[in-house]
């Protein structure tokens, strides 16, 4: 950065001459001035951010100590904490919760297996290839979700699906089979369809930790004889630890909110409602403010934590990784 | 040699088809249910029956019965994307210069609410959202998505720009001046040019996020008055209460579909270097 050397002004030392404490002075000037600048050029954009999050938040957190539904709004009452205990002695919340860990857990752990491979292709390919590889991944990644969902939705629904008849041969599947009538294939499907849709992304972010594991150490390794797999678990997957660690950061808290999936194949049914449906079910469609608010900011916290222990257990430095070396 | 760098070829070519067939396979399936008649849909197969292809799909949602539903939500996703994507850009170009290029305290603070915004669960804004919006006229408007997609564009945008003009060597502005340029013929001439394949990068980048968005399309519109593409899909009926919607919805996600694919064969290099320098580049 340009300014790296401000003399922060020193009451502690006498100045030597008029000449440097005047130097001093119009330095801090200077300084005062960029300080400012910084701040008209950063500030409306921070605002904003601030405006549309947490407000919303605490607006939520509010909400959530009152029985308020909009269907009977002069019925609306202050009663503390009621609603989060109402919530977390249901038996619907932990459902919830457990399908919503067990997506997250679940395709994070494909996705950063598949991610790492396309990553190893793109990285390796050659100069011809690398384009339309490249290409060929970012349709996934730029494709509208709901879209997604329909496609594999279609595809294995039970009247306009072709799954079945190709499948016929695996155990198990036979034209009678209806993916959407049980939770274990619903969620097998609906997971199929996020992977597919957000592996791009991680492949991306694993791509760039690659390019940054210097050449001669895999070249070192090779030369001492080292196998191919003995040079990715020894020598590239260290070096390339911070980027694996945002990339399933990033994932999983991506992963924890999903939505669009859900709501287009099964829209909940047969147990595989996740959180962010749950809460959008109470709010929006059943219009129960108070508990829907409260399930927002149940799940608001879900996330602050798995961030918490992500950051302090395993030492993800986002900052560090993103960008700002400060 | 040359038998090992054949083999190699065989390598990459087997290896090229399966990621293509992963990227593309699920485009085609739906690609080819739009062009399903109602009564072939449970043919049971990929493609259509043969001679059985339809467009009539397509004529369904551009020029028939759906076409209000359907036109007016593509006019209510490309305007409400844009609008969003433009206030955050340049939100976020304000803020990412003042980021790479100027020293003041709080330059972290901004980073990492960025961050935290970019991790925040939609939901949790939307159930406030949908009671204030209500409250205040802005419940099915386009400004009551504008606001908060900024949520979504914001971060992101201010991520990848602060990246961006970091690698831009600032020192050519004074080289401009001293070889004689104004302050404002620096800029132009020297920074500008530098500067906006990283402006036009993010701004694919966050219109990508806003077209996709759902939740808040769902939860914070009712009506064709601002209901964007992907809620409008959700909402999609049959031409009659016995005929499934299939092959309407197959046809309209291909047209939301084409902007996309367009953008990424355009500009794959620059959304790759956008994703990937906004991300590790300690």
């Amino acid at each position: 950065m340009s300014s790296s050397t401000i003399n922060k002004p020193d009451a502690g030392k006498t100045p030597k001459s008029d000449r440097d404490t005047k130097a001093k002075k119009q330095h801090s000037d200077r300084v005062k001035a960029e300080r400012r600048m910084g701040w008209y050029l950063a500030g409306p954009a921070f605002v904003v951010m601030l405006l549309v999050t947490l407000y919303p938040i605490l607006q939520a957190f509010f909400e959530s100590l009152f029985a308020f539904r909009l269907t009977a709004p002069d019925e609306r009452e202050f009663i503390w904490f009621a609603n989060y205990v109402t919530i977390l002695s249901d038996s619907v919340w932990w459902q919830g919760l457990l399908v919503t860990v067990l997506i997250t857990v679940i395709t994070v752990a494909v996705e950063l297996v598949l991610g790492f491979a396309l990553a190893l292709v793109m990285s390796k390919a050659l100069k011809s290839l690398k384009g339309i590889l490249r290409t060929a991944i970012l349709v996934p990644y730029g494709i509208i979700t709901v879209v997604s969902a329909y496609a594999w939705f279609y595809a294995f629904d039970i009247n306009s699906g072709y799954v079945n008849a190709w499948f016929d041969w695996v155990p198990g599947i036979d034209s009678d089979l209806n993916w959407f009538a049980q939770t274990g294939t619903s969620l097998f499907v609906i997971m199929a369809s996020e992977i597919w849709k957000t592996t791009p992304f991680i492949s991306l972010l694993l791509l760039a930790g690659l390019a940054q594991v210097p050449d001669e150490l895999t070249e070192a390794a090779k030369v001492d004889g080292a196998t191919w797999w003995e040079q990715m678990r020894k020598v590239v997957i260290p070096n390339m630890k911070a980027a694996i660690m945002v990339a399933v950061l990033f994932r999983a808290l991506d992963a924890f909110r999903i939505f669009d999936n859900v709501f287009i194949m099964t829209n909940g049914e047969n147990n595989t409602e996740v959180l962010s449906l749950l809460a959008y079910r109470t709010s929006i469609s059943r219009l129960e403010i108070g508990l829907g608010s409260a399930v927002s900011v149940l799940l608001f916290i879900c996330v602050i934590l798995i961030s918490f222990a992500a950051i302090k257990i395993f030492k993800v430095d986002l900052a560090g990784t993103r960008g700002e070396k400060k | 040699m040359k038998n090992s760098s054949r083999r190699e070829k065989i390598w990459w070519a087997v290896i090229s088809v399966l990621v293509l067939v992963y990227a593309l396979f699920p485009v085609a399936s739906i690609l080819a249910t739009s062009f399903k008649s109602p009564s072939d849909l449970t043919n049971g197969s990929f493609l259509p029956s043969p001679g059985a292809a339809t467009t009539s799909n397509y004529e369904q949602i551009l020029v028939g019965d759906a076409q209000d539903l359907f036109l007016s939500s593509l006019r209510n996703s490309i305007g409400i994307s844009l609008i969003a994507t433009a206030i955050a850009v340049v939100l976020a170009t304000l803020c990412a210069y003042a980021i790479a290029r100027l020293d003041f305290p709080g330059k972290k603070l901004v980073l990492t609410t960025a961050l935290a915004v970019s991790i925040f669960p939609v939901i949790s804004i939307v159930t406030p959202l949908f009671n204030l919006w209500r409250n205040i006229g802005l419940y099915d408007t386009w400004l009551g998505l504008i606001i908060p997609y900024l949520s979504l564009t914001l971060p992101i945008s201010i991520w990848t720009l602060a990246a961006f003009f970091r690698q831009i060597p600032w020192e050519l502005e004074q080289a401009a001046q001293v070889d004689g340029a104004t302050t404002w013929q620096a800029f132009r001439k020297a920074i500008v040019p530098l500067a906006a394949p990283g402006v036009f990068t993010t701004a694919i980048i966050a219109f990508f996020i806003a077209w996709n968005d759902f939740v808040y399309g769902i939860s914070l519109t009712s009506t064709e008055a601002a209901r964007p593409v992907p809620a409008a899909l959700a909402f999609f009926t049959g031409a009659s209460q016995f005929e499934s919607p299939t092959g309407a919805i197959s046809a309209a996600a291909i047209i939301v579909t084409i902007p996309i694919v367009l953008l990424v064969l355009l500009f794959q290099r620059q959304i790759v270097s956008g994703l990937t320098s906004g991300a590790v580049k300690g």
